[in-house]
């Protein structure tokens, strides 16, 4: 046994060294180091290809857009890379002054063509760019983003018997019915007949590269053109979009940006110059967001070798990645911890109070709220509902109770019956008594939800959702289950968390009490529970939004019938021509008005059910300054002091 | 003698091949998709994002080029979850860290397993027996994400100037580690107690005692080593399980080990990574297994023949 | 003892067994640990399956607005953070803890004979092919073949729990329980078997090779004889000690998964599930983890315990004394 004692005495010996040692806070608050829980290990810094919030925190800390966040009022556009911003009469074409002092971290000048660029790259049709629709409000970007080709080339073309609008559905653009079919691999010419009509139909002609593109000019039938499509039409179409894939191949044309102008022109290097697609007056709110972020066109070029479409390349690895926010990346250890330090080169760096910040990959909350109470962290990701009560008592200095713009509601697939009657729905979210689901359940300070988008300034929420048991009752007897008579048992799809398992048990609690209906609870992991709702392989889920700036729009615009996030096979003609109509008003007022009466369709129609509008709660100590209460959640680093001699 | 040990060799790499291609088959059944996201792709973007990973090919084609990048290149693909970081850099980073805190487990097990296994051995149904066995059970008895969280509450409160998680000073080490060893420590009193039994009962344990020898100088001298065997033998394969093992520890302790890289490939559905992991967790106790038979074999000939 | 005596010759290796089982009885009775812990778990078994169906209280009957309410006269240990009484989520999650756990093992057992035995008994190269599964099998990630049962399953399951529900009448809630539990089950069992297995295959090979063995076979009795009369019976002490010791195992794996998020189903509960989401409120109410905590472990102690002691009263080697 005594070769045991040795080891034995080195732990005790550790244990004694390190008595007296400071806590992690107060090292890193001497050294003038935010020290950040981050919830999770970032799936990279290329602010093209992410689309999370964690890797939009630090994506805040290396670069720097337009404009600034205020960091304390909401709606507020201060200077960031651009110094002053002037829009046109309606609102639709803005112009940036950029600041002639911004420089990317390796001192290079940030100018109007890295802005231009980062846009072409983003809307890239080959760069798997995940969020290129936040940048749809430019004029023409959807167009050169979805790789639009027959509209853009083939909408001039005389004798055109169709609507040039139909140029964007099949046989131009792929048909999402023929996807099932495993599109046969390979060059069309070497395809049997059959299968070529397939690939042809499941590709879409615009979809097409040079090479099939001219075996289907020897054999235009292999496409199913629309009537009125006559041979010679049929040939000219064909010649059009192939002159067009040759020189896509060989670098001439980068994408339909050449031939179809983006609206982002520099007009010098310190102008840059906006053109929208429709007024858009909270245009400065818009460019907070990372994906209107500039990159450094210079670095960018030189790691992936000219194919700026590169995905994965090492511009992003430290030493490699050149910002202009005010820090710059100085180790990514994975899983571990990302550090920045402070940019010297940043225009504003004498402004900037912190030295550095480390970035916490924390995934579990509550060993991550543990690390706060144990003086590892200044700030966290969140707070887990359960220990709310214990930091209102022994902490509420530090506790964070802040709106946060973002709504939890139940999905309906509208596609399943009996969930395809309105008075159903109806049923479903009157019986939900939501005050009592975030005061007992939840216990976090949420709002109860009356409707999709949160309140903000100036936006007249409409009238929304209440709860009514009796109301629900008699709607579920009308819709023919009296009492819940004959009503199936339907499936609630959430995810595996413990309080969203909280909330589905009281949810079924209170349909079974006041309806007398039940329902099965499934919780999934994260992707599976994601991409079930996408496939619309569920009858009812728990699901939440968080907007992406401070405008009703961003949750409103998903509820269309091809938006990748509404997955409820809900759709209506008169909710999109508000939506249009809305979007072509330039008053602000009258902007907000339509988009109100638009709400109030989707409201009326629920397949949506809010149920509350999120509050933020986290931890700060009190070493940490200039740290105020934010509706995105997006407090700008260079503002935030760290002052010693907190508790 | 030679031959077994390369026939278990090549029937060792046989299964570590099934094992990773029936992972990748597996993975890829379940429903799911690596590259789902809060934000939904918009549809004309699926097929881009899945390109770089090749994973638009048919799923025999995926097969072959997998292996062939593995077997000529070592290559084990590019993450899903974590953008094209390659598998080899992130397993490269994760695994010091396992192979330490595996080490410290290890080590922690052996200090409180065998020191009680040794005592209930010699005082056997008494008192001290039934003591030293609970401690050495609490590591199977009450699960790590209940042990470490207590640990982390009693650190905070008494301890202060010890981190209850993260990996950034040396005294990080402890607390996981604790928690870890406890586990194994169980199984190690338990086959140390056994051993220690068998041993004592043995004829030249009771002529040592008749001739009047001390009973410690018996024990250290005679009795510990032929005791201890068990548990050594079980060692092998413990730090195999340990090192990949401990997700609950890592999660609970922010550890970026390999742990949670598994259960987060499994989740996410990153087919690359989890390969790899599984490639090289398979290995590691296929590896570990084989040395311990051979070992036991090369020790007890009547093994040999039934191999 | 008189009955031993009368029992026929060719029962000679049964009647050395049923004093070898007494003898153990009496080693075990002097073990006060494993009688505490086999006191235990009989009183864990009672208190889960009758105790809670005495109990008026539904597990899952969500009280808003009496969460965290203290022990009481209705609630004799209180509510959790959904005002459901605590006392019975308890009762009711060791129900399934157990039951998952006793099934589980019951299939692990029945697995790891047949292929254990088979592969020790036939020895050669099937041994070598069946032995080396397992070792890979062992080596899978489990976590991936708990996923897989539980996607896959889940739609048999639902059709049959339909079937049972409306035409056959079965009650609504028991089959649902089951449902929740059976791929859970499966996915255990899955694993459990392989060490079982190997076990039995160490045990039936080394017997295979002892003289009474090799005498029945030069006398030219059938296998089966041999395997039932024979070997089995001396093989079932290291299977009777590694199933009480699997059954705690069990249990924790349940939890572990739980933890993990691939457990039982809402709204049912486990101990698991308890322990899980009272470590939550360790902060702000600890008695919701400690409770469940000191249920489980104890269960578990008394299982570990038994079964150490079993492996000592039945050990061949302690028979000197």
């Amino acid at each position: 046994m005594r070769f045991l004692t040795v080891p034995a005495l080195f732990v005790a010996g550790a244990l004694v060294v390190s008595c007296d040692s400071p806590t992690m806070v107060e090292e890193a608050t001497a050294e003038g180091i935010l020290l950040m829980g981050n919830s999770g290990e970032p799936k990279g810094l290329d602010p093209h290809l992410v689309s999370g919030v964690l890797e939009s925190n630090i994506l805040a800390a290396l670069f720097e857009g337009l404009c600034k966040n205020h960091p304390s009022k909401d709606g507020v556009a201060l200077p960031g890379a651009a110094l002053r911003w002037t829009p046109n009469d309606d609102f639709s074409v803005w112009t940036f002054d950029l600041n002639p002092e911004a420089r990317w971290s390796d001192n290079v000048p940030v100018t109007a063509q890295d802005f231009v660029f980062a846009y072409h790259r983003l809307l890239d049709p080959d760069l798997p760019a995940k969020y290129a629709d936040m940048l749809f409000l430019v004029e023409n970007a959807e167009t050169i983003n979805k790789d639009l080709r027959s509209f853009v080339l083939l909408g001039n073309l005389p004798g055109l018997p169709i609507d040039p609008e139909a140029l964007k559905r099949p046989p131009f653009q792929p048909d999402p019915d023929a996807a099932g079919d495993a599109a046969p691999s390979g060059p069309l010419a070497t395809l049997p007949a059959e299968a070529r009509r397939r690939r042809v139909r499941a590709a879409g002609l615009d979809g097409l590269g040079p090479g099939d593109l001219e075996t289907v000019l020897g054999e235009p039938a292999l496409v199913a053109w629309p009537a009125g499509f006559t041979p010679a039409l049929r040939t000219r179409a064909l010649e059009l979009l192939l002159e067009y894939a040759r020189k896509h191949d060989d670098g001439t044309h980068e994408s339909l940006a050449s031939v179809l102008p983006l609206g982002a022109r520099a007009l010098d290097e310190w102008t840059l110059e906006i053109t929208l697609r429709g007024p858009v007056p909270f245009l400065p709110e818009v460019v907070k967001h990372y994906t209107w972020f500039p990159v450094p066109r210079h670095v960018i070029r030189k790691w992936s070798g000219g194919d700026i479409d590169l995905p994965f390349t090492d511009w992003t690895d430290p030493g490699n990645l050149v910002g202009n926010g005010p820090f710059r990346l100085k180790e990514w250890r994975v899983n571990h911890y990302i550090e920045v330090e402070r940019n010297p080169h940043y225009w504003d760096a004498r402004r900037v109070s912190l030295n550095g910040i480390r970035f916490l990959p924390v995934q579990n909350a509550y060993t991550e709220a543990r690390m706060f109470l144990d003086g590892q962290l200044h700030v966290t990701y969140t707070l887990p509902p359960e220990m709310i009560p214990y930091a209102r008592t022994h902490i509420p200095e530090m506790l964070r109770q802040e709106p946060y713009i973002g709504t939890r509601f139940l999905r309906v697939n509208v596609r399943r019956k009996p969930l395809d009657d309105p008075r159903v729905r109806h049923a479903l979210a009157a019986t939900i008594d939501r005050r009592r689901l975030v005061e007992n359940v939840l216990g976090g300070g949420q709002t109860p939800a009356s409707g999709i988008v949160p309140p903000f300034s100036g936006y007249k929420l409409p009238q929304g959702v209440g709860h009514d048991p009796e109301r629900a009752r008699r709607l579920l007897a009308e819709a023919g289950f009296p009492n819940g008579r004959g009503f199936p048992e339907l499936k609630f799809l959430t995810v595996d968390r413990d309080t969203a398992r909280r909330m589905a048990e009281a949810y079924m609690s209170m349909w079974e009490e006041h309806l007398g209906i039940h329902i099965r609870i499934e919780q999934r992991e994260w992707t599976t529970y994601l991409q079930r709702q996408y496939d619309g392989d569920y009858q009812l889920a728990g699901a939440a939004w968080i907007g992406d700036f401070l405008y009703p729009t961003t949750f409103l615009d998903m509820w269309t019938r091809n938006n990748g996030n509404n997955n409820t096979g809900w759709w209506s003609p008169a909710y999109e021509s508000k939506l249009r109509e809305a979007e072509h008003t330039a008053d602000p007022a009258a902007k907000l008005a339509l988009l109100k009466d638009a709400e109030t369709i989707l409201l009326d129609e629920l397949p949506a059910i809010p149920v509350y509008w999120y509050t933020t709660n986290y931890l700060v100590r009190p070493e940490v300054r200039n740290w105020h209460p934010l509706l995105l959640n997006h407090h700008p680093y260079k503002f935030v002091e760290l002052v010693a001699g907190g508790q | 003698m030679l031959r077994t040990v390369v026939q278990r060799l090549l029937q060792t790499i046989a299964v570590v091949f099934c094992l990773v291609s029936f992972t990748f088959f597996a993975v890829r059944l379940i429903p799911g998709n690596p590259f789902a996201d809060e934000k939904a792709i918009q549809p004309h973007l699926r097929e881009r994002v899945a390109e770089p990973f090749g994973l638009n090919e048919s799923w025999g084609k995926q097969f072959v080029l997998f292996w062939k990048n593995v077997l000529t290149e070592g290559d084990f693909g590019m993450s899903t979850s974590l953008f094209g970081r390659s598998v080899n850099e992130i397993m490269a980073t994760a695994f010091p860290v396992s192979l330490t805190l595996g080490a410290g487990a290890m080590l922690v097990s052996l200090l409180i397993g065998i020191p009680s296994g040794v005592v209930a051995a010699l005082r056997h149904n008494r008192l001290i027996d039934y003591a030293s066995m609970v401690l050495a059970m609490i590591g199977i008895c009450i699960p790590t994400f209940v042990l470490g969280p207590l640990l982390q509450l009693w650190v905070a409160r008494n301890l202060p100037w010890i981190n209850v998680a993260g990996w950034e000073r040396p005294s990080d080490i402890i607390l996981p580690s604790f928690t870890l060893g406890l586990v194994v420590a169980a199984y190690v009193a338990r086959l140390t107690r056994g051993g220690m039994l068998d041993v004592l009962a043995q004829d030249y344990i009771q002529t040592a005692r008749a001739k009047g020898l001390p009973a410690f100088r018996i024990i250290t001298r005679h009795a510990l080593r032929p005791a201890l065997l068990p548990a050594i033998t079980y060692l092998g394969p413990a730090f195999a399980a340990v090192i990949t093992g401990s997700f609950v520890v890592e999660t609970i302790f922010a550890v970026p080990g390999m742990g949670q890289h598994f259960v987060t490939a499994v989740t996410t559905k990153d087919y690359f990574l989890l390969q790899g992991l599984v490639l090289f967790y398979g290995t590691l106790m296929g590896g570990a297994n084989l040395l311990v038979d051979i070992v036991l074999a090369a020790m007890n000939p009547r093994l040999r023949e039934h191999a | 003892m008189p009955t031993a005596a009368a029992q026929a010759p060719s029962q000679a290796s049964a009647q050395k067994g049923a004093s070898l089982w007494q003898d153990a009885f009496r080693r075990l009775r002097k073990n006060r640990l494993a009688m505490a812990g086999l006191a235990v778990v009989l009183f864990i078994f009672l208190a889960c399956f009758v105790l809670r169906w005495i109990l008026p209280h539904d597990p899952n009957e969500v009280e808003l607005g009496n969460e965290f309410a203290p022990p009481g006269p209705t609630h004799w240990l209180g509510t959790d953070q959904l005002g459901r009484d605590l006392l019975t989520r308890i009762l009711d999650g060791g129900q399934i803890s157990l039951l998952v756990a006793v099934a589980a093992t019951l299939l692990t057992v029945t697995l790891g004979i047949l292929y254990g035995g088979i592969a020790g008994y036939v020895g050669g190269r099937l041994d070598a092919i069946m032995m080396r599964i397992v070792d890979g099998l062992l080596a899978m990630p489990f976590l991936i073949v708990v996923i897989l049962f539980r996607e896959l399953i889940s739609g048999w399951i639902e059709l049959a729990s339909v079937f049972l529900i409306e035409d056959w009448g079965w009650s609504r809630d028991f089959v649902l329980r089951f449902s929740n539990i059976f791929p859970l089950l499966l996915a255990i069992a899955a694993f459990g078997w392989l060490t079982m297995a190997r076990i039995v295959r160490t045990q039936t090979a080394a017997l295979v090779h002892t003289e009474f063995v090799e005498a029945a076979h030069a006398l030219g009795l059938p296998h089966r004889r041999i395997l039932f009369r024979h070997i089995l019976p001396n093989m079932l002490g290291p299977v009777i000690i590694y199933a009480t010791l699997t059954i705690p195992s069990f249990i924790l794996y349940e939890a572990t998964l739980s933890f993990i998020g691939l457990g039982i189903e809402p709204p049912n509960s486990s101990w698991g599930v308890l322990i899980k989401e009272g470590a939550n409120y360790l902060e702000s109410n600890t008695k919701m983890l400690i409770i469940p905590a000191f249920v489980f472990s104890a269960t578990l102690f008394a299982f570990n315990f038994l079964g150490d002691g079993l492996r000592d009263a039945l050990d061949p080697k302690a028979a000197k004394d």
